[in-house]
């Protein structure tokens, strides 16, 4: 095989249900998280949080704690690197508050202490006085006239003059003439929709063990989507040279996206640098709603034109997305997704990002996206009650396909999305009977997919297996994946090969696991590197045969000669070249290190089935059906498991999830009792149909899967919700006493 | 903070009346120890009662029951009769919580927590459960419903203490329900929740108790609802009767759990569905 070839078929690995390596670890308790790491003579950290939602910080008097028993030493901002700007004085702002607490939660001081006992008591001895400031948590009310300022000259220079301090970036892209293609339309529906934040609802809280001298070398273990962001941005707090930061990922308890990002843990280094002993600090998940980052909330209008043949002639969307005190919330990618599965003559998308004392939001499972699609895919359906058309005919009318010119600018390369709705079309869900009170939604979803910097080794040892190390944490049971393609290129069993995610000192750069990259960069990485090994097995082997390189194929574990041209020898199996690698030029290690650029994008279509208790406004998923263009699927068993979890965490955030805030602007709902995540009794068996269009970009064709599984849900749902109901659903989520508000309304304005 | 095991409730009622700070009672400890790790209620003294002699036991009392306080959830469902004559009383128990939750939460600990929606609340009202309390000035009964007097605080005095839960003789042609709603399916808090007990002769109801929970500062026993119902065989008239009296009387907060309008309205759908329930049970009961 040549070593850049694309591989599609007669796979012996890759496509098998292989049991996940880190399986029983993790199901008998010897699987170390964040919060299960020790060190001798470690110490305890406890948080001072703001209990206001907007506040000058006037004075911070520590004495009272510091005099405490046991009380090893307190930090505040004063105790970080001055200087930074930009991105990286946002996060040391969001991590330590300055001169003002910006949200509830917002950490204003920290102690470390001989027990958690002693901190906790510690951190209530710290008395903040604070000068309590005017404060906006709504999107939409952030941006009016009146609304308190979060932070002066925060707003870069896409914004439109006369808009308010808060909204800080614009985006604005489409094609064509709207307002001809609205003129050219049957019916045009036109309609507002808002969303509530809510949090990924990873079941591990943050948790870190921070070792840091005053020669300012450190060791840090942490519970992270991506520890080289983790040593980039803590050495940027601390004021630290970055290769004097060692960052181990621990095994992680979800992430989703928002373990993307820094909280606790440049608090824990400053903490240890200023006791000089070990600090273990862990977030209780109260914190973990009031101070981590969720997702941002949106408010957006949709104008949709439609002809009677169900041909889309224009789509117009506004996306207010609030995204916390700081900038960041991704409104462009809710613009660039909103109507990426459709062919549209004319499209134009406008994203506004809005600053509010809320928590600086985090990546959330494709961020911005989901939202956009409940807007868009809502008005579709509505076009197609009100047009009498089917809604699967209409998207296959109106889907992208290869050769489309995006609504976002670029042109499809090979995409799945008439697949998916192909697939969809003859699912026997979707043409199931439905009992009363039960309606079906369907909708479309869209993702990136993301590529990044990589770099991936992979050690032979002497028996003829092998290690390999990526640096890419594990979220979704991506080292299976990976020793499946390392199995298969090397041609040895799956269990001879064993996966590491190496620390920080191990290998170059790693970008975070996020954008559905791991399967897709690391997994690529993986195979290049595997073949740069057997370049080099093949190397050794042509040595002892004495024939030239090219004539010496690897195949099935085996090194071979090319043909008979090449000589007559017997095949050189793994473990004798690599019993002799030795003394036959040393070590044999592969390895890759790029920033892959060819990630394909997803698509997928669910179908779902809702029943809507009319006395009660309850809803109850009754059927779920999720079709994904998965490229190829490396290991089934995952993929669906992560189709599963994308529906699963987008039935929560489309009927019950949400962040409550007071009229005080504290947060009313930090608990798990009160933040109402789906239970497994909510959800119905998800069924999963893998689609497999290959992206040219991987040696295999492999997409990520992970995030595009969110997009669609929130829209299906809502659809199914408002046809089983009888009235749209605007508003997510769409818990009991908003549908029946809606059910009451409609029942009195007719 | 100080922590005791009283060997009888004469010792528990002396270490309470001696206590100096805020003193709580610990039987399962699924509300005392949440509130401690909150920071919600952090006690100075503690008194766990669980080593008592019959705090953990379920025994005949004439033909009802007198169940200890610190029977756990678990324990009342599966014990077979009480369960069988009392299916509201101990399906109302068995929402609260986890099946964790579930071997250590009791009834007893549920009623002191003074909380209007607490699940096992309105179904002792709507069954006419009494407790002992026993204190300094001596012991006397008291009715579930005037244990809670606003939400945490309950008509306990200073050093007394709930020694056990008597629940009355189930007798013919009786029946009890309890309802909660609740966004999801397990795993929450009632946002609304209505017990209801009745008795038939014949077809028709001849006594009623209806209680709501979680629509007002304590759990309610509504006489109005009861009274739509009574003298009828529960058509839809004496139905819609009912949710009227149940949603009438209540007075509910807007909160992060639901709305005024909608705990109101929901008062109502629930009272009509635990009162077919119930009526059920009371006809198979005949």
């Amino acid at each position: 095989m040549a070593f850049d070839e694309t591989k599609t078929e007669d796979f012996k690995v890759v496509g098998q249900r292989v049991k996940r390596p880190d399986g029983v670890d993790k199901v008998t308790g010897k699987a170390k998280f964040g919060a299960d790491a020790v060190a001798p003579g470690m110490l305890f950290a406890a948080v001072v949080r703001s209990p206001h939602a907007h506040a000058g910080i006037v004075k911070i008097d520590t004495s009272k704690a510091e005099a405490l028993g046991g009380v090893k030493g307190v930090v505040t901002r004063a105790d970080f690197a001055t200087g930074l700007t930009g991105g990286d004085l946002d996060v040391l702002e969001n991590v330590m508050a300055g001169e003002k607490a910006l949200y509830d939660g917002h950490a204003v001081a920290a102690v470390a202490a001989t027990s958690q006992l002693i901190a906790r008591d510690a951190a209530k001895l710290i008395e903040v006085e604070y000068e309590v400031l005017p404060h906006v948590t709504d999107v939409d009310m952030a941006m009016a006239s009146d609304a308190p300022v979060i932070r002066e000259g925060a707003a870069d220079q896409s914004v439109p003059e006369g808009m308010h301090a808060n909204v800080v970036r614009y985006h604005e892209s489409g094609h064509g003439d709207i307002e001809a293609g609205f003129a050219e339309a049957d019916l045009v529906v036109e309609d507002s929709f808002k969303t509530e934040a809510t949090h990924q609802g990873y079941i591990e809280p943050h948790a870190c063990l921070a070792q840091l001298g005053g020669d300012n070398k450190g060791e840090l273990w942490c519970c992270t989507q991506g520890h080289w962001n983790v040593q980039k941005l803590c050495a940027a707090m601390l004021g630290l040279e970055t290769s004097q930061l060692r960052v181990t990922a621990s095994e992680i308890g979800g992430g989703f996206g928002g373990k993307t990002a820094v909280f606790i843990e440049p608090v824990a280094l400053a903490l240890s640098r200023k006791t000089n002993r070990p600090v273990k600090l862990v977030m209780s998940r109260s914190e973990v709603f009031r101070a981590t980052g969720p997702t941002a909330s949106t408010s957006m209008d949709i104008k949709i034109g439609m002809k009677k043949d169900g041909t889309i002639t224009a789509g117009q969307g506004t996306f207010r997305l609030q995204g916390g005190a700081f900038p960041g919330a991704p409104m462009e990618f809710t613009a660039m997704c909103a109507f990426a599965p459709y062919n549209l003559q004319n499209v134009k998308q406008v994203g506004y990002d809005v600053m509010a004392n809320r928590p600086k939001q985090a990546a959330y499972r494709a961020p911005g996206s989901p939202m956009a699609a409940f807007a868009v895919e809502s008005v579709i359906d509505e076009l197609c009650k009100k047009l009498g058309l089917d809604p699967i005919e209409v998207r296959l009318k109106n889907a992208s396909k290869q050769g489309t010119k995006a609504s976002f600018g670029p042109t499809w390369d090979r995409i799945g999305l008439v697949e998916t709705l192909e697939a969809a079309q003859s699912h026997p869900h979707y043409s199931a009977p439905l009992k009363e009170g039960q309606g079906r939604g369907i909708s479309c979803g869209f993702w990136f997919n993301h590529g990044g910097e990589t770099s991936v080794t992979l050690a032979l040892s002497e028996d003829g297996t092998a290690q390999l190390s990526v640096g890419t944490p594990d979220i979704g049971g991506s080292r299976a994946s990976m020793a499946q393609m390392a199995a298969e290129e090397l041609g040895i069993p799956y269990e001879n090969i064993r996966t590491t995610i190496a620390d920080t000192a191990t290998l170059g750069y790693n970008e975070v696991s996020h954008g559905s990259r791991v399967t897709y960069a690391s997994g690529l990485a993986t195979i290049k590197a595997a073949r740069s090994a057997v370049k080099i097995l093949c190397a050794r082997a042509a040595a002892k045969w004495g024939i030239d390189e090219d004539a010496v194929v690897w195949e099935n574990g085996c090194a071979k000669p090319s043909g008979p041209n090449a000589g007559e020898f017997d095949p050189l199996p793994i473990d004798k070249l690599t019993r002799s690698m030795g003394r036959t030029g040393g070590p044999i290690v592969g390895h890759f290190e790029a920033t892959p650029e060819g990630a394909g994008v997803s698509f997928a279509t669910h179908i779902v089935d809702a029943e809507v208790d009319k006395e009660t406004g309850q809803t109850k998923v009754v059927r779920y059906t999720v079709v994904q263009d998965a490229g190829k699927a490396i290991n089934p068993a995952y993929v669906e498991g992560q189709f599963q979890g994308g529906a699963a965490q987008g039935i929560g955030w489309a009927l019950n999830e949400e962040y409550i805030y007071g009229e005080d602007g504290r947060l009313q709902n930090s608990v798990f009792l009160d933040y109402r995540i789906p239970v497994a009794s909510d959800l119905p068996m998800i069924d999963t149909v893998i689609v497999e269009v290959p992206n040219p970009g991987h040696p295999y064709g492999v997409r990520g899967v992970g995030e595009t599984s969110i997009c669609p849900p929130l829209a299906a749902i809502a659809n199914a919700v408002s046809n089983a109901a009888g009235v749209r659903l605007k508003e997510l989520p769409m818990s009991p006493p908003r549908i029946l508000a809606a059910l009451e309304n409609q029942a009195k304005n007719g | 903070m100080q922590y005791h095991t009283p060997s009888s409730f004469d010792d528990a009622v002396a270490l309470a009346k001696d206590a100096q700070g805020v003193t709580r009672f610990l039987a399962g400890g699924t509300d005392v120890l949440v509130q401690l790790r909150a920071d919600i209620v952090t006690p100075d003294v503690l008194i766990d009662i669980k080593k008592i002699d019959g705090v953990s036991d379920i025994a005949r009392e004439g033909d009802g029951w007198r169940i200890g306080v610190a029977v756990t959830g678990a324990e009342m469902s599966e014990h077979d009769t009480l369960a069988k004559e009392w299916p509201g009383l101990v399906e109302a128990m068995d929402l609260i919580g986890s099946t964790q939750v579930q071997g250590r939460a009791t009834l007893t600990g549920n009623l002191c927590n003074g909380s209007p929606a607490a699940d096992s609340v309105p179904a002792m009202v709507a069954a006419g459960v009494t407790v002992s309390v026993t204190g300094p000035n001596g012991e006397r009964k008291v009715a579930a419903e005037d244990i809670p007097v606003s939400p945490g605080k309950t008509s306990l005095e200073a050093g007394e203490l709930v020694t056990a839960v008597h629940v009355p003789a189930r007798g013919k042609s009786g029946g009890d329900a309890y309802l909660r709603f609740i966004p999801r399916t397990e795993m929450d808090i009632a946002v609304v929740g209505c017990g209801i007990n009745l008795r038939l002769d014949g077809k028709k109801i001849v006594e009623a108790r209806v209680s709501l929970g979680a629509v007002a500062p304590t759990v309610l026993l509504v006489e109005d609802a009861a009274n739509a119902i009574i003298g009828t065989e529960l058509d839809d008239a004496a139905l819609d009767a009912l949710a009227a009296a149940a949603s009438a009387a209540c007075n509910p907060i807007n909160d992060k759990r639901g709305t005024i309008e909608f705990r109101t309205h929901v008062a109502g759908v629930l009272a009509k569905r635990a009162a077919k329930i119930a009526y059920e049970r009371a006809e198979a009961a005949s």
